[in-house]
């Protein structure tokens, strides 16, 4: 015990016991239980009563211990008042080793929850794969593991999102209901290879919601996804460390927010790569990523979320935007595109392409393209080769286009811009 | 737990004939399915149906002791159909899952639903 703390200590222990510790000890009573759910709601309970108690008693000296020894017996509470219905969690809680009696707020909880390197790890591996089983709808295969591997609150998903809380706690409940009616397990799986992409997709969807996202919103107030994506990604190499994308998707999201802060200007106006201050780039973070990349490559299984870190590596590691080796970021995206097969993809690869070769050859091949006149960046980035390219006025069509197209009230700004330097 | 595996398919897709090899390779890709499922312990039940051509819709009344109506015709009209089905038993989703990716025929659409409650089982 470390005395009596001040309310605004106590809050920061919590959170960081909720974010840092409460998917372990939800994994591993989940296991145990064989019930998420249960384990899920055990551990609601036992943040809950942290929140009460901590104030008075003070932060143990183990909180991660203290959670898992509280949330085991609010588990077992539970099970005691389970109707007939529940026959089969009651069952499991005769596996549960006897309650380590009952704790005198003096006692120490170290043991109870393994350190890194132990079996939870495996644990936490199956919580992850079940939340983002593909049996699960995708928004909420995103909630339960920000949920129950991130630990963050309905509330801060739901701000997070832009979504009313009800309906993000409503999507909760659905999920468990399925993953228990439907029997999703929590086990590893042959497929191993498969269900790990499966995560890194809802891992950078949770990326790219942030990262696209900054600037258009109160960030006093929501959670950071962008650090979370890093958070869990990270979290993800350490339980599955033979996998190279996910070091790949780590070193993109790496690169990526090496630049976070010069991505838009004071006003929140999006600000393009070769306009960007590089001085302010993240230098550590870039060095950071180089390195997990450099480990990602040296297993030799490339795979698309390396190639795009190879190419936001090409990027970050530019001194100035006119050093930036085009040529190899075009064939890297040519690569890309063999691979994905996304017009997305092709769409990037033809601006590499202008940017190797001219705005022309660039729209030669941007003008190939089919399935993305909805997408308002394929409009502004052929208006930006037609700028380059001597024809303004089809460049205004394309960024009016891309303009009606846009979502983002950022990306709007820019393009209004665009359209009104044309000459 | 069990699980029913819906098999919804074309039922126009071009089909071997019977008598000919092609068949005679399809259907041991059955058999050796269904024997598969016996040796694992999965097999609950399993049926290859008719066409949709055969099928009557028997709706009933909305009151009690109403008269049903009878009327021609699958359930719903859709470019797959509902071709057969299996009733298994498995540990979980994923082996349910794994399962049914198993079944020998391509391009189908194979809805796995929980049971909820099976009067026959013990």
């Amino acid at each position: 015990m470390s005395g009596r703390e001040s309310d605004a200590d106590v809050a920061m222990a919590l959170t960081r016991v909720a974010r840092e510790e409460s998917g372990r000890v939800r994994a591993l009573l989940a296991r145990r239980l064989g019930d998420v759910d249960l384990a899920d709601e055990s551990v609601q309970d036992a943040l809950l009563e942290a929140a009460r108690t901590w104030t008075s008693n003070g932060v143990p000296s183990n909180p991660a211990g203290w959670l898992m020894h509280v949330a085991k017996r609010r588990a077992i509470d539970r099970q005691r008042r389970a109707t007939s219905a529940q026959r089969n969690a009651v069952e499991a809680a005769r596996t549960l080793p006897s309650d380590d009696g009952e704790a005198s707020d003096g006692r120490s909880y170290d043991g109870l929850v393994p350190d890194e390197g132990d079996p939870v790890g495996d644990e936490q591996l199956r919580l992850v794969l079940l939340c983002c089983h593909p049996a699960l709808d995708l928004d909420a295969q995103v909630v339960l593991t920000l949920r129950l591997v991130g630990g963050l609150t309905t509330t801060e998903i739901a701000s997070a999102f832009l979504v009313p809380e009800a309906t993000l706690a409503q999507r909760i409940v659905r999920a468990k209901r399925k993953i228990r009616d439907a029997g999703i397990p929590l086990s590893l799986p042959r497929d191993l290879g498969a269900r790990i992409d499966a995560v890194l997709a809802v891992l950078y969807l949770v990326f790219n919601e942030g990262y696209l996202a900054r600037g258009d919103r109160d960030e006093a107030v929501r959670v950071d996804l962008v650090n979370e994506a890093v958070r869990l990604t990270s979290l993800l190499a350490e339980l599955a460390p033979d996998h190279a994308e996910v070091d790949g998707l780590l070193a993109l999201e790496l690169f990526h927010r090496s630049r976070l802060a010069t991505r838009t200007d004071i006003l929140g106006d999006l600000v393009l790569l070769d306009r960007q201050d590089r001085s302010r780039w993240d230098l550590v973070a870039i060095l950071d990523a180089n390195r997990v990349l450099q480990r990602a490559m040296q297993r030799m299984r490339p795979g698309p979320y390396q190639l795009q870190a190879i190419i936001a590596g090409h990027h970050a590691n530019a001194r100035t935007a006119g050093d930036t080796d085009w040529p190899a970021i075009a064939s890297l995206y040519r690569q890309l595109v063999s691979m994905t097969a996304s017009p997305v993809v092709q769409l990037n690869h033809a601006i590499a392409v202008a940017m190797a070769d001219g705005p022309n050859a660039g729209l030669a091949m941007i003008d190939d393209l089919t399935g993305l006149d909805r997408y308002h960046l394929f409009h502004a980035a052929r208006g930006e080769l037609l700028d380059r390219a001597g024809h303004p006025e089809e460049a205004r069509q394309a960024f009016e286009t891309a303009r009606s197209l846009a979502e983002h009230p950022a990306e709007r700004r820019h393009l209004d811009r665009r359209s009104a330097e044309l000459t | 737990m069990d699980y029913m595996i819906l098999i919804h398919s074309d039922e126009n897709a071009d089909a071997p004939a019977p008598g000919t090899p092609e068949f005679e390779a399809m259907m041991g890709e059955w058999f050796a399915y269904n024997q598969r499922l016996i040796d694992g312990g999965h097999w609950i039940g399993g049926a290859s149906l008719m066409p949709t051509a055969t099928a009557t819709i028997v709706r009933t009344a909305t009151i009690a002791g109403g008269t049903p109506t009878i009327t021609d015709g699958p359930y719903a009209e859709s470019k797959e159909q509902l071709g057969g089905f299996y009733l298994i038993s498995a540990s979980d989703l994923d082996e349910a899952i794994q399962l049914a990716s198993a079944i020998p025929v391509p391009g189908a659409a194979l809805e796995v639903r929980p049971v909820a409650f099976r009067p026959d089982a013990g």
